[in-house]
Parts: structure tokens; sequence; C-alpha cells
């Protein structure tokens, strides 16, 4: 399995919300705690829909949730 | 280990178990000194087609049982349905099961063309059926375990 290169900021973005748990996040997005813990550490990369429906709970837009590390494609590409 | 792991473990359990159980029975009653009607193409039929009822039915009373446990021992009810994530471990395993079948189906036509008995090849294709089968679950496991 190769490494995850999306990152986010979901567990900062939790925490100015006022500390909403995983599984309320989990609960306003229709999947489970599981598959939000898997998203927070950097194990599981979600669709689409589901990155732009936890941008929409914290009310921020995509970018501000997930970032794209192409640092280390370029890098391989680039040798 | 969350309520998908658990889940997972009581099939893998509940699959060897039911398989176990019917190989046994079929044996002690059909098999057992009378081995010629292993090359009885009607004796396969027959066993493929009976074990297929009993292991769902068997699947379904055992998963039963097992979220009537898990709701008195957790107080917790078993997820009812699949995420996107559920869904694409389900998808993985199953291409992982795919192909060992398929490999298991190849090696047994390779039996028939080398001369061997018909009972090889089903033998052949029951036990690759089973191998498919637990390791789409250790898979599944696996896949939840480490996130995906």
């Amino acid at each position: 399995m190769g490494k995850c290169l999306i990152k986010n900021n979901i567990r900062k973005l939790r925490f100015m919300a006022d500390e909403l748990t995983q599984q309320e996040l989990a609960d306003r997005t229709g999947v489970t705690r599981q598959t939000i813990m898997a998203i927070e550490n950097g194990k599981y990369s979600p669709t689409l829909e589901l990155a732009f429906k936890i941008a929409l709970v914290f009310e921020v837009p995509l970018n501000e949730v997930f970032s794209y590390d192409a640092g280390e494609e370029i890098t391989k590409s680039e040798k | 280990m969350d309520q998908k792991e658990r889940q997972i473990l009581v099939s893998i359990i509940s699959s060897v178990l039911i398989i176990g159980a019917y190989v046994l029975y079929v044996y002690q009653r059909q098999v057992a000194g009378n081995f010629e009607i292993l090359d009885d193409f009607s004796f396969w039929g027959k066993t493929f087609l009976k074990l297929i009822p009993v292991a769902i039915v068997a699947q379904i009373v055992i998963h039963i049982i097992y979220a009537i446990i898990n709701r008195i021992i957790t107080n917790e009810d078993i997820p009812s349905k699949d995420d996107e994530r559920d869904k694409l471990i389900e998808l993985k395993s199953i291409q992982i099961s795919h192909w060992i079948f398929v490999s298991g189906f190849v090696t047994a036509m390779v039996f028939l063309a080398l001369g061997s008995k018909p009972s090889v090849m089903f033998i052949t294709i029951f036990v690759s059926g089973f191998i498919a089968c637990m390791v789409s679950e250790i898979a599944k496991f696996i896949f939840y375990r480490r996130g995906f």
C-alpha cells in the first residue's frame, strides 16, 4: 500500500469546533467513526463527496481540510 | 477491536465450524468405507447443492445469536449499513478471493488434464473455495485493523 499523500486538519478543526467528537462528525457525514479515525490518521483517503461533506460540517473550504503533499512525488519524477 | 473486526472473526470461526461439521457429516454418512462414491458426479452435485442452503441458514443463525450476545454484553447495535470504506474493503477482499478461487479452478483443470480422477478435481475446487473464503475474511480483518 502506497503512502497517503493527502494530509488533513480534521483533528485541529474538531478542536476548534468545540471539541467535536469523531462519532459526531461521523454521524453528520454518514460514515462510521472508524472511517473518520482512518482519515484523520492519514490511513484512508476519502472520496470527493465525503471530503466535501466534512468541509461542510466545519463550514470551511475543502482546501482548509485537505491538502495534497505533492513534494515527494515531484522529487521522484524529477529523478 | 471494533464491531466490524469482531463480526469478521465470528464469520471466520462460523465458516470453519460449518464446513468442518458438514465435511465430517458427509464423510461419516456417505464416504466412509465407500470411496468409489467420490467418483460419482451426482454425489458431488448433491453435496455442493446441499451445502449452499445449510451454510446460509447456519451463518444467519450464528449471526443472530452473535448480535443478541453482543447487544447484551456491549449494549451496542451492529451497524446496519456500510459506508464507502466498508464497500472498498469488501471489493478488495472479493478481488483477492476471486483470484484464489480461479487459481484453484485452473489447478483442478490441470489435475484433470494430467489424468487424475474426477474426485481430485472436485476436492481441489472445494478446498480452493474454502481457502478463498477464509483468505477474503482474513484480508478484510487486516484492512480494518490497519485503517485500509
